[in-house]
């Protein structure tokens, strides 16, 4: 999964969609995963790299995840996957 | 090793350009953690999830602003405390200890007053279901009976005669106060005449003293205006019958009704910014009264049965969350172990949710549901809150009117009740349902105790 490579995301958590003129909010877990995805890191990173960083497990981190991804599905922030 | 961060749900919020949404002007995430000095934490721990919580004091600050509110403006002030708006023993005796008397609408109602040790003379009966022996009873305890229609009017007349006592009665009035729905189904008319031809009834007979008049207009009432026009046309029977019969009518009772700090559903505003306080209610009524013609030696004696504004904010409930779950359209979706079998109100009100631990500033929409295996289990529709995760305690406000009467045992049972006195200790008032306070009522036919399956 990646971020389309138009979105604009600012350090403090502002997302602009240049292409809809939409905008969003994240918070910092929110931000971490969005700056790996666009690094295009894969699936396993992200839970690694955010269990590092937080006082999570795996598992809830994960679920999380996954929550995440759908919602910028919908928001559709993410490049067509073939 | 350097400490981990701490966790929170990773969030993405579309920002909306318009100003106030549906999800209300202002976030309500302010969190509420300790209740009277105890910790909601400790109070979860030791009464379980969910819990009813009442503030003593907050119950008798509440009633002491109530009384003064009417007693600066009115020379005879008396509240009945409305059973049926919460009729757990120990509140119904803090209403007492303050001088409340009892205002009860059924023969277990009324036996309770008794048993809390309430004289009789000091029962305000109502409602329409006043058995015979609940009659001769409350006859005999010189209680207040509030009539409510023709037929308990002749079976009072008639156990009148038989006893040779003479009991103590009002007539409960109903009428248009210009409040849109009208309660037209308790009591005797005004407008068309039935509450006058009742009082005639009364004075004719002989057999019955008259001593009050009572209305009760409505509930959640937001018009004082309402109020002031049901005084005046209260007064107005009193003076009629001072007139044709030299009688003084000893009181004017005005029911209860006012509303309370919550926010009634599809409202714009919170009811704590919108809702008239209890002072408006007052200016309303007494000088509604003092601008009467009805001009007696003593002036009546003005009862209030007021209810839900003088409990609702004393009550809380305590709740855990046992889910987040996301929808079909995308709406996140908390599931609370609390549920509309607990919060009858919640059909009514967009209760005010706050969590018992500190978050960030990030909020998200939320729709609240309850435990139940039921559409009709919606706690909040919509409600913007931090980010929850499972485990976390929420409180519920503003709970202590009519839930504790109307909840129903329906798929969980009922949990503790506790009450923080004014030293901030807890007592249990009320202990939670088992299985066996369920099955001890349940019989089982011998033909049906055994199966195969
Ligand atoms: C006769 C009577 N008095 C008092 C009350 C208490 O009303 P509230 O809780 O709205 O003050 C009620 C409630 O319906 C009532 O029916």
């Amino acid at each position: 999964m990646k971020i389309k490579n138009n979105i604009a995301v600012s350090d403090n958590g502002f997302i602009f969609n240049p292409a809809s003129g939409e905008s969003f909010t994240v918070n910092q877990v929110g931000l971490d995963i969005l700056n790996l995805l666009r690094k295009g890191e894969k699936q396993e990173t992200i839970i690694q790299q955010l269990s590092e960083k937080y006082q999570a497990d795996k598992a809830v981190i994960e679920r999380d995840l996954s929550d995440f991804q759908a919602m910028i599905k919908q928001y559709h922030l993410i490049q067509n996957e073939e | 090793m350097t400490a981990k961060a701490r966790y929170e749900r990773p969030l993405i919020k579309k920002l909306e350009s318009n100003m106030p949404n549906k999800f209300g002007l202002r976030t309500e995430f302010e969190p509420l953690t300790h209740i009277d000095g105890v910790s909601v934490d400790s109070l979860i721990a030791d009464y379980g999830s969910p819990v009813f919580v009442l503030s003593e004091q907050k119950i008798r600050s509440k009633f002491k602003a109530a009384r003064q509110a009417f007693e600066t403006r009115y020379p005879r002030v008396q509240f009945a405390w409305s059973y049926k708006t919460n009729y757990l023993s120990a509140v119904c005796n803090v209403f007492h200890q303050e001088g409340s008397w009892a205002e009860v609408v059924s023969g277990f109602e009324y036996d309770k007053a008794i048993r809390h040790g309430v004289d009789g003379s000091y029962i305000i009966f109502n409602g329409p279901d006043k058995t015979e022996e609940d009659l001769r009873k409350a006859i005999t305890n010189n209680s207040l009976i509030h009539i409510d229609h023709l037929d308990e009017l002749y079976m009072i007349q008639d156990i009148a005669r038989e006893t040779k006592q003479k009991p103590k009665v009002a007539i409960r009035v109903n009428m248009d106060t210009g409040i849109y729905p009208m309660w037209d189904r308790f009591g005797f008319n005004y407008e068309n005449g039935q509450a006058w031809d009742a009082l005639n009834k009364i004075m004719f007979s002989g057999l019955l003293e008259l001593v009050g008049l009572h209305t009760h207009i409505g509930t959640f009432m937001l018009s004082p205006n309402a109020y002031a026009i049901a005084a005046s046309k209260l007064a107005n029977l009193a003076q009629r019958v001072q007139q044709k019969y030299s009688h003084e009518i000893n009181y004017i009772d005005m029911g209860g009704g006012f509303s309370s700090r919550n926010t009634l559903k599809g409202a714009y505003l919170p009811g704590t910014d919108t809702n008239p306080s209890i002072d408006e209610f007052a200016e309303a009524i007494t000088s509604a009264l003092m601008n009467s013609e009805y001009r007696p030696k003593t002036p009546p004696l003005l009862i209030l049965e007021t209810g839900r504004a003088l409990i609702d904010e004393a009550g809380y409930l305590l709740g855990s969350v046992i889910a987040n779950k996301r929808l079909s359209d995308g709406r996140r979706a908390t599931i609370l172990d609390v549920g509309v079998n607990l919060l009858f109100t919640s059909f009514w009100y967009d209760h005010k949710i706050t969590p018992a631990q500190e978050f960030t500033s990030y909020t998200e929409d939320t729709v609240i549901y309850g435990p139940l295996c039921m559409n009709i289990d919606v706690v909040r529709e919509n409600v913007s809150l931090p980010l929850l995760n499972k485990g976390d305690k929420v409180v519920i406000h503003y709970v202590g009117a009519y839930n504790m009467t109307q909840w129903m045992q329906f798929i969980t049972l009922r949990p503790n009740v506790v009450m923080v006195d004014l030293d901030g200790k807890p007592h249990l008032i009320r202990k939670n349902e088992s299985i066996d306070s369920i099955e001890n009522l349940e019989e089982i036919p011998t033909h049906l105790s055994h199966f195969e399956l």
